[in-house]
């Protein structure tokens, strides 16, 4: 009987250096994961998301606020005792420790015996395909084989909560894609709670029941990632969250004075009668569809994704867009934040 | 193959200089040791016969250079296990982020800075027992520092001179180690961290292997300079104190003014020739010993 692996983040904050130096990487962020949840904390680069997962695993003490796992507030439990695993984005295996030694490491801490240690890391090596690699260091092995390892490790030990902080950047583009389906699979498995990092979209999207959008330390919107999608808390969420980004129109252009409207590029309709006039600029072609990347004559470039088979304009060429108006998203110019 | 050829006179040049250096200040003074090894001379090596290689044997079976060569191998056992750990140990207290932890870091290697006659010198002042600091402050323990002063008792000489030994070259093994600290990647840390490992089993699990080959080079070198220690015993205790001669390691037997065979250059050569082959032989024999074990790769 697994225990119940809540995550709770309450009004928690994080500053780094003092005085004229302190940067505040985490403000004031609230979030609460559910039990058996796949959450993901999505954002660029410096927005605090590893700093709050790092919080979570005890190795950065939050400034203000209060961290709970299950019922117990483990602000001062050392992190062995938070029953979390980690997985890095370097995997950070032990490059002396054979495979099966690495995966055994956290239950040799644990004083597990030896025999019990082999038969759950055997099991661990099982799932992730390892039991051929069990011998081999890891400067032996292939990315991907390095990332798999550093997951038995994290299984290994049933814990309640894995925290996982961009475990697949440093693998190809490929492999990525084949393993974000293994780490689903893998969650529906265990049945255990993950809090995952990155920046990459896609992973957000394909991967996660929640995400939890970071921006300069705080959070800008909670869902899941198709309503995160479809409404967008936030002009900096609408244009994190799609490829390309959506359309931002400057102040007044189709919404009254203090409104900004965006809209998807895959909403941008070709109309002869359309509201928005530009001049295509360059034509992409993907195959399973077509960009125009047009620009209009006061220079706002929009971004239009049409179907390949459709009479295309070609470059230099004026056209015209439309939009539904249940597809147009209104923000406020001067927070940024959606309006009803 | 031609561009080989037509490389080869630039690189020849640019090989000169250092093959100049290295021919004249080590494979010319070798083989020319290696030589007057063979020699047996008068006082003046005006008159010399080749007495031919049983030499080196006769030199090497010799009581005093068994006596010497005992002493530079004890030299070697207490001047390597505690340098290697005060290093590691200053080194790892270095390598904690605390504020004005850079002084520390410039006082730990200072001694690199500081040549073996000066360290020499700073040693034999604190250890006078007539004036030095050490012998009014620690004499209450240890009386052997007031009478007769610890170089100057031939139990306490050797131990002396270790002292010195190992404080001078303390600030090499603490560079050398340190900058094998840094490169641990700080996520091996955090992962042992998580995964339950106390500071002992981070120390044996993380830090101990990825420093492992800093320790290797470490050992290998402080050894051979263990086994090369002249300076401290000249300025210190010039091999004595007789007529037991407990510091006479095999570079002051060689060089040493008050050393036994001071006066015949064959002895010396023969001997000198020997103790770059006990080197050669301890340095193969560290690395052998040590290859399996350390490791190297990421």
């Amino acid at each position: 009987m697994q225990q119940v692996a809540t995550v709770r983040l309450d009004h928690i904050t994080k500053r780094f250096g003092e005085g004229a130096d302190e940067v505040t990487a985490v403000d004031d962020v609230t979030l609460e994961i559910d039990d058996h949840e796949f959450m993901i904390l999505l954002g660029p680069s410096g927005c605090g998301k590893s700093t709050l997962l790092r919080m979570v695993a005890g190795l950065e003490d939050p400034t203000a606020g209060d961290v709970y796992i299950g019922d117990r507030r483990v602000n001062d439990v050392e992190p062995k005792q938070r029953d979390v695993a980690m997985v890095f984005q370097s995997y950070a295996l032990y490059p002396h420790k054979t495979v099966q030694r690495n995966i055994e490491f956290p239950l040799k801490v644990r004083g597990v015996n030896k025999a019990d240690r082999a038969a759950e890391a055997r099991q661990a090596a099982e799932v992730l395909g390892l039991v051929d690699y069990m011998r081999r260091k890891p400067g032996q092995l292939s990315g991907g084989q390095r990332q798999r390892v550093a997951l038995a490790r994290a299984i290994v030990r049933r814990p309640a909560v894995f925290l996982m902080d961009e475990p697949l950047s440093n693998l190809d583009a490929k492999l990525r894609g084949d393993t974000r389906a293994e780490l689903v699979d893998l969650h529906r498995r265990l049945d255990s709670t993950f809090l995952y990092v990155t920046h990459d979209q896609v992973e957000a999207m394909t991967m996660g029941s929640r995400v939890a959008v970071i921006n300069k330390g705080r959070l800008e919107q909670l869902g899941p990632p198709q309503e995160v999608y479809d409404r967008p808390a936030s002009t900096f969420v609408a244009q994190f969250i799609g490829t390309p980004p959506m359309n931002l129109l400057p102040d007044g252009l189709m919404g009254g004075s203090g409104v900004r409207v965006g809209i998807r590029p895959e909403h941008m309709q070709l109309s002869v009668s359309g509201r928005l006039e530009a001049t295509v600029r360059q034509v992409e072609h993907l195959g399973h569809e077509v960009l125009l990347l047009t620009e209009s004559a006061a220079g706002i470039r929009l971004v239009a994704r049409v179907a390949p088979h459709i009479d295309l304009p070609v470059v230099d060429q004026q056209v015209r867009f439309d939009v539904a108006d249940i597809h147009v998203h209104r923000f406020d110019t001067a927070s940024g934040v959606r309006l009803p | 193959m031609k561009r080989r050829l037509r490389d080869l006179p630039p690189a020849l040049a640019m090989l000169v200089p250092s093959m100049a250096l290295l021919g004249v200040w080590t494979v010319y003074p070798l083989v020319k040791a290696i030589r007057t090894g063979h020699l047996d001379c008068n006082l003046t090596a005006t008159k010399c016969r080749d007495v031919g290689w049983d030499r080196y044997v006769d030199v090497f079976t010799s009581r005093q250079f068994q006596d010497a060569l005992m002493v530079s191998v004890k030299l070697a056992l207490m001047t390597v296990p505690a340098g290697l750990l005060l290093g590691l140990g200053l080194a790892m207290l270095a390598d904690k982020h605390l504020r004005g932890i850079g002084f520390f870091r410039t006082a730990f290697a200072s001694t690199v800075a500081t040549s073996v006659a000066v360290a020499s010198l700073v040693w034999f002042v604190l250890l006078q027992p007539e004036i030095g600091v050490l012998s009014d402050l620690f004499s209450g323990w240890i009386p052997a520092l007031k009478n007769p002063g610890l170089l100057r008792d031939p139990d306490t000489a050797l131990p002396a001179i270790a002292v010195s030994s190992v404080w001078a070259g303390l600030g090499f093994t603490f560079i050398v180690i340190s900058a094998g600290l840094q490169s641990v990647p700080k996520e091996l840390y955090e992962s042992a961290l998580v995964d339950g490992a106390g500071s002992w089993r981070r120390f044996t699990n993380v830090t101990l292997p990825m420093v492992s080959p800093s320790l290797m080079f470490i050992t290998v070198v402080l050894t051979t300079r263990a086994l090369q220690t002249y300076g401290e015993v000249a300025l210190l205790t010039q091999g004595g104190p007789n007529p037991e001669r407990p510091t006479t390691t095999i570079p002051y037997l060689i060089y040493g003014e008050e050393s036994l065979i001071r006066n015949n250059l064959g002895l010396k050569s023969a001997a000198a020739v020997l103790l770059f082959l006990i080197c050669l032989v301890f340095a193969l024999l560290q690395f052998r010993m040590f290859d399996k074990r350390v490791q190297y790769s990421r």
